[in-house]
């Protein structure tokens, strides 16, 4: 038998080390002189959001700017929120809408996406690359004649041109979920078909607790896409009652902003708020969804 | 009864095969009744509505190829659009890449405070939305707006953003280099599916850092880059809510860009078939960059299972 060893040995006791050491700080420093500023860089639009949203009429337009607010009015939330438009009622209509389409994405994609990840059957690959071909295709080339069809079909002004097409699929999640799928070992669901077990036993048994993080991502990115979706409810919906956030909020600094950027910061924010917030608790599952996909939004 | 069974065994087995496609096609049958209905057959309306003068509200009249020429040869706002949206897409995908890139090689490192700091860089790309459009319109605010504030601090008179005709759309690609960190993660990702053991011979073989980043990092992230650049691409040609949003494709039409065109054509103007035209010239620009770039791609990008 050959001796295990065959690195050399770590360079703990020798005398280029130090320089090393010195090296390795000078290198942490240039990382660090030029990740910090980029970062604060980024966060700051943020901060200054919160900062705008805490002001009184005639702080905001001190120059420079302050950054900490006094009084901090912690009421302009509250104010921007009730007394212009009735947000309470666009709010419940927004989560009604991506509830519902990230329940319907999950169940339709994930029912795709183990269809081609794991069942045979002919004419596979070119129902495969419908999908693939599809997620490429801008979606301009279909809102016009869908704009059409629903319109021929009175969905006008109502929910159903939002909620319906999410129960048949998006090419990108049947993707996301079909690869991801595809990484599971193939025994284990073997083993379970011998013994009998259907393919819905064996997707909903087997496949999907073993698919969190997959889920997770379809979750987050499905609540992004839906509560930030801007040109359905733009083109489809007209009465107020029906509307959604990212419609009224646009309507909002249409009618007031330009008077009331404390307003309109608070409001705004108070819309961001849920995507930071899903995006907080999904995080872990999410970032290795990703790494383990390759996928981006 | 031996006769029964070996007749019966394969019967069992070709209906195990097709219990199997039955199952496909039950599973894939939502999506597939999506695609038709709300994908393919769109697909083909579309088609067709490009050949004819539809305005959503007049009967429609076959009109052949009359829309493609009115748009190449008699409508100046269609070249405006194109030029634009090429111009803005050029901007934000060298920006984005580039810039994401950076940030990658970056926080790649096992350093304290990386993780904070890729979050942070994250957060801005899943901030999107009308929320963060208007954000941006008070961040331009030519008086006080926070942007010409960190200009004034290193002594540059900043422009009227938003409201200038040469400075609309530059903005507009600022705004979107905010969000690289979709980007970012992505080819933090690929860096560090780099496999150790090439650094290592890297160092044996005394490489500057200078030489083991082009020879190394960038050869064996190349794949993970080709797909940023690709999926940049599309989506900047796509660039619609900021523009309805922020400058409505003005001052003028400074920004104004083709999906806004055709928003405009489609839904202001109801010229439907106008704006299928547009719509599928769009399409067809896409294509041919991703072709272009998948072309381009095979000079630059290494794949391992594929080298000689």
């Amino acid at each position: 038998m050959a001796p295990p060893l065959t690195r050399p040995p770590l360079p703990h006791t020798q005398p280029w080390h130090q320089k090393r050491s010195v090296r390795k700080g000078a290198h942490a420093a240039l990382v660090y002189a030029l990740a910090v500023p980029g970062a604060i860089l980024f966060t700051i639009p943020l901060l200054w959001m919160l900062s705008t949203a805490l002001k009184e009429p005639k702080q905001i337009f001190l120059f420079p700017p302050e950054w900490i607010p006094d009084p901090l009015l912690w009421g302009n939330f509250v104010a921007g929120w009730n007394d212009f438009l009735p947000f309470n009622t666009f709010l419940a209509n927004s989560l009604i809408i991506t509830v519902s389409n990230i329940v319907g994405n999950l169940i339709s994609c994930s029912l795709a996406a183990f269809a081609f990840a794991r069942l045979r059957a002919r004419g596979k690959n070119l129902l495969f690359l419908l999908v693939l071909g599809t997620m490429l295709l801008p979606q301009e080339v279909t809102v016009i004649p869908q704009y059409v069809l629903f319109t021929r079909l009175g969905w006008n002004d109502s929910w159903l041109p939002l909620m319906v097409p999410p129960w048949f699929g998006w090419p990108f999640f049947i993707f996301l979920l079909r690869q991801f799928f595809m990484g599971i070992p193939r025994e284990l669901d073997e083993a379970a078909r011998l013994d009998g077990a259907s393919s819905g036993r064996i997707l909903w048994n087997l496949i999907l607790p073993l698919s969190k993080p997959a889920l997770a991502t379809v979750v987050i990115f499905g609540f992004i896409g839906n509560w930030n979706n801007f040109l359905y409810p733009l083109i489809y919906i007209r009465s107020m009652d029906k509307q959604v956030l990212a419609v009224a909020l646009n309507m909002f600094r249409g009618a007031y902003g330009n008077a009331n950027y404390q307003y309109m910061m608070a409001v705004s924010l108070l819309v961001l708020l849920p995507v930071l917030v899903v995006f907080f608790l999904g995080q872990r599952l999410f970032v290795r969804g990703i790494a383990l996909t390759g996928i981006k939004g | 009864m031996g006769l029964t069974a070996a007749s019966t065994r394969p019967r069992k087995r070709l209906s195990l095969r097709q219990r199997e496609e039955l199952d496909f096609y039950l599973f894939i049958g939502l999506w597939l009744v999506g695609f038709l209905l709300f994908t393919g057959g769109p697909i083909l309306a579309s088609l067709l509505f490009s050949f004819t003068n539809w305005t959503g509200l007049t009967t429609q009249e076959w009109v052949g190829l009359e829309n493609f020429r009115k748009l190449l040869f008699d409508d100046p706002l269609f070249w405006v659009a194109t030029r634009n949206t090429f111009f803005y897409s050029l901007g934000s995908v060298l920006l984005g890449t580039l810039g994401a890139l950076a940030v990658a090689l970056l926080l790649n490192q096992k350093l304290p405070g990386t993780t904070l700091m890729r979050v942070l860089y994250y957060i801005p790309s899943i901030a999107s939305g009308v929320a963060v459009s208007i954000l941006w319109i008070w961040m331009f605010n030519p008086q006080v707006g926070l942007v010409n504030y960190l200009l004034s601090l290193a002594g540059i008179p900043g422009p009227l953003w938003l409201g200038s005709q040469q400075w609309a759309l530059p903005a507009l690609i600022l705004k979107s280099t905010w969000a690289i960190g979709a980007n970012m993660i992505v080819l933090l990702a690929g860096l560090q599916a780099v496999p150790a053991s090439l650094y290592e011979a890297a160092k044996i073989d005394g490489a500057h850092p200078w030489d083991e980043f082009f020879n190394v990092t960038l050869p064996m992230l190349s794949p993970v880059l080709f797909y940023v650049l690709v999926i940049s691409t599309i989506s900047s040609f796509q660039i619609l809510t900021d523009v309805l949003v922020m400058t409505q494709g003005g001052p003028g039409t400074a920004t104004l860009v083709f999906v806004y065109y055709i928003y405009q054509n489609a839904f202001q103007y109801l010229k439907m078939g106008y704006a299928s035209a547009l719509a599928w010239i769009l399409f067809a620009i896409i294509l041919a960059l991703t072709l272009l770039q998948l072309w381009g791609s095979k000079k630059w990008v290494y794949y391992e299972d594929q080298a000689a």
